[in-house]
């Protein structure tokens, strides 16, 4: 697995900007995140490995309960606060600008989390509180890193969500979550995130509750805030016109586990996982007249609790026969190189995988 | 819907006309439903929620027609209006030349058999205390409908139907997965042949690989039971798949109704055109296209007091006066498209003495790449010339039509 991040450094390789060195920010070694439940213990995140650099998108996608949320939530430091604390068991190393999280001292993720790391969640009614204004939650976020007065505070919060695009900033910043639309209220919460200017953004799901012409506006927002600012983001969608539009690496989680992994255009152009090819065939898509039907993933989910022997996904590929022997649902299979930078765990070999690709599922889509 | 797509194909200019010559299940005409805001001790009625106020269309048999519009545009109010689950406050509602605009809950019951709905939220619509057989086998107990080989055995057909094991029939809802449930959802809508089935947002809440095949299944039945469906949706990649004609709705209004293919090729409807261009593609490749994309300026307005005139006119980057003062109205600029716009794009300008652009319209041009903006000058400007050469029926129509609009 250590061999895996090393190499795995070549993911963030810049695709775009060419200046920036590969000094990963965030760094995501084996992390294993469990559940112990009275079913029996539910591996949420079983062995993940990625990293992120300064500048850069990760966009993680995958069906939901494949452990998307709750890798972001770790990363946070989330799991472990209140009466959930005692009951999850967390393994591996979590990197964010050289300090490691997983087994840091609560009380010192507490200062890193809003100043270094900040999260956008999927729904901003939840998210807020609803009995304080917009602009006391923003003031409370700036004031617990910053020692400054309210004023000053205030000000910053309105000069916020005037950098977010909210209509009279200096009168909405005493309205409450409630008198905001869904789109103004996404706002507001980014400015939240944004104020002590982290330098890693999680947003999870951040436009899933949206329409699409208001995602349009906050995918745009939330790419010039990083060009702005140059943050590290991770971004956890299930939507791939989402990834298509905003990553520069995309990671494919299924049950628990980072299926493949590479750059924005390896996955869409050369995907070389049957889970893959399975989502971008179930999408119907706007851009194209689509065949007569869509191709989905056959099945369900898999349980998080009976994770199926062997490659998680065998029971639903259609190609789970072709490697010989019984391999596919005995052994799993790790994260190989298929390409500079690019990763993918199935037991397919690379010719079959091309051939499948080429000839099977790329003409289809 | 798979013979549709079939003459689809053959020829675009085709489809319209064979959709046609079907027979019209459904019509709608003048639909409103306000929801009314009382406030005081008294109750008194001080306005309304004007959900959807005055749309006119038609279903016809076979076919699926596709509704789709941002949050609170008033699609899922119409998909509950004309399965008369809300009494509407104005217009009618015709199925198979019935009036059942005004039929009491009685009176609707036989008609219950042939109007069936799919909902949004398969966790919500199904009693967690039912078993799958009890849910499944609800409308025939309701309607005191016997079927052939008794109920136990119609319900396990529909269970194997829809791709759930006849053994599913003992147990709960908690047991299956929304995909599941989604499934268990349409077997209840199917299990007394229904002729017309409206589905709210049927897969929004499905993950995109248990989303296609619920989609497909729904094709499957209507080409097996020969189903008509009003598919209500926000996902227009969704309704682009599914449907043959797509309304659609902007704050309770139908401003382009039109066959599948115009609408994704050339849409004429500005909102129209936003809509689209502002759906993310899965494909990389297609980020360099981002000045294509038109962004909305704002919010959508408050259904409680809608814009004057033109209802979208407050975040349009082409309106004018006359957008402000008078209200355009539905009509057929092509065969088979129908659009509300005083500037209708892809087509001849239906107001063009009217240039002068509003300053709300300066601002919201200025979001919209001077590509677009171009692109789409030119193209009008070119129709028009077109138009001047051979007056064809169709335009003049048109030409009446606007006069009609103007002079009100």
């Amino acid at each position: 697995m250590t061999e895996l991040s090393k190499t795995g450094a070549a993911v963030g390789e810049p695709t775009s900007s060419p200046e920036s060195a590969p000094d990963a920010f965030l760094a995501v070694r084996d992390l294993k995140v469990h559940f112990p439940t009275d079913d029996g213990l539910v591996k949420s995140v079983d062995g993940l490995s990625f990293q992120v650099e300064k500048g850069k998108t990760l966009c993680i996608v995958g069906e939901s309960g494949s452990g998307k949320s709750v890798t972001s939530l770790a990363i946070m430091g989330l799991h472990r606060l209140g009466a959930r604390g005692k009951n999850v068991q967390m393994s591996g190393e979590i990197w964010l600008g050289g300090k490691e999280l997983v087994n840091a001292d609560p009380d010192e993720v507490r200062r890193l989390r809003g100043r270094e790391m900040a999260m956008i969640f999927q729904d901003p009614l939840s998210a807020m509180h609803p009995y304080y204004t917009i602009g006391n939650q923003i003031v409370e976020a700036y004031r617990v890193h910053h020692d400054v007065n309210k004023k000053t505070a205030r000000k910053r919060a309105i000069e916020m969500l005037d950098r977010v695009g909210i209509p009279e900033p200096d009168k909405r910043v005493d309205g409450y979550p409630h008198e905001f639309s869904g789109g103004m209220r996404q706002r507001a919460m980014i400015a939240m995130a944004l104020v002590n200017n982290p330098e890693l953004l999680i947003a999870d799901e951040p436009t899933t509750a949206l329409d699409v012409t208001v995602q349009a506006q906050i995918l745009d927002l939330i790419r010039d805030l990083q060009k702005e600012f140059g943050s590290a983001v991770v971004l956890i969608t299930h939507d791939l016109g989402v990834v298509a539009e905003i990553a520069d690496d995309v990671l494919v989680m299924y049950g628990g586990r980072c299926v493949e992994r590479g750059s924005v255009d390896d996955v869409f152009e050369r995907p070389q996982h049957p889970y893959t090819w399975g989502l971008l065939g179930s999408m119907p898509r706007i851009d194209r007249e689509t065949s007569d039907r869509l191709i989905p993933v056959k099945g369900q989910p898999p349980s998080l609790i009976n994770v199926p022997s062997g490659c998680a996904f065998h029971p639903r590929c259609p190609y789970a026969d072709i490697p010989k022997g019984d391999v596919t649902r005995t052994v799993r299979p790790e994260l190989q190189p298929v390409g500079s930078g690019h990763f993918s765990a199935c037991h397919l070999s690379p010719e079959d995988r091309t051939r499948i690709w080429t000839e099977e599922i790329a003409p289809k889509l | 819907m798979s013979e549709t797509k079939k003459t689809d194909e053959a020829k675009t200019d085709a489809a319209p006309v064979a959709t046609d010559e079907r027979e019209v299940l459904l019509k709608v005409e003048g639909l409103k439903k306000h929801f009314p805001i009382r406030k005081g001790v008294l109750q008194r009625q001080v306005g309304a929620v004007k959900a959807v106020d005055g749309i006119d269309f038609e279903v016809r048999k076979g076919e699926t027609l596709g509704v789709v519009g941002e949050s609170g545009c008033g699609k899922s109010t119409m998909g509950r209006v004309i399965t008369r689950l809300q009494d509407p406050t104005g217009g009618s509602i015709h199925f198979e030349g019935q009036d059942i605009t005004r039929l009491s809950t009685a009176g609707m019951r036989p008609l219950r058999r042939d109007i069936q709905m799919i909902f949004q939220d398969p966790y919500g619509s199904l009693n967690p205390r039912h078993t799958i057989g009890s849910i499944v086998s609800a409308p025939f107990r309701l309607q005191g409908v016997e079927p052939e080989g008794g109920v136990k055995k119609e319900v396990q057909r529909l269970l194997e139907l829809v791709g759930l094991s006849p053994e599913h029939y003992n147990r709960y809802p908690h047991e299956f997965s929304g995909g599941q449930r989604q499934r268990i959802g349409i077997a209840r809508a199917l299990a007394l042949k229904p002729k017309l089935v409206v589905a709210d947002e049927p897969v929004s809440a499905l993950d995109v690989s248990i989303q296609a095949q619920v989609v497909n299944l729904m094709d499957d039945l209507q080409s097996e039971l020969g189903l008509t469906y009003v598919i209500i949706a926000h996902d227009l990649s969704v309704v682009r798949h599914v449907s043959d004609r797509i309304a659609v709705m902007y704050l309770g209004k139908i401003v382009e109704l039109s066959d599948r293919t115009s609408l994704y090729e050339a849409p004429m409807h500005p909102y129209t055109k936003a809509l689209m261009s502002a759906v993310p593609v899965p494909d990389p490749k297609r980020r360099g296209a981002k000045s294509e994309r038109i962004l909305l300026k704002g919010d959508v307005p408050s259904p409680i007091s809608p814009p004057s005139g033109c209802r979208f006119h407050t975040r349009c980057w082409k309106a004018t006066e006359i957008c402000r003062t008078t209200e355009p109205a539905l009509v057929e600029l092509k065969p088979g498209q129908q659009v509300a716009c005083h500037h209708p794009e892809n087509f001849e300008d239906q107001a063009p003495q009217d240039t002068v652009l509003l300053t709300v319209a300066k601002e919201a041009a200025e979001l919209v790449a001077d590509e677009v903006l171009a692109e789409s000058a030119a193209t009008s400007a070119a129709l028009k010339a077109e138009a001047a050469s051979e007056e064809t029926p169709a335009s003049a129509d048109a030409e009446d039509d606007r006069q009609e609009s103007t002079d009100k």
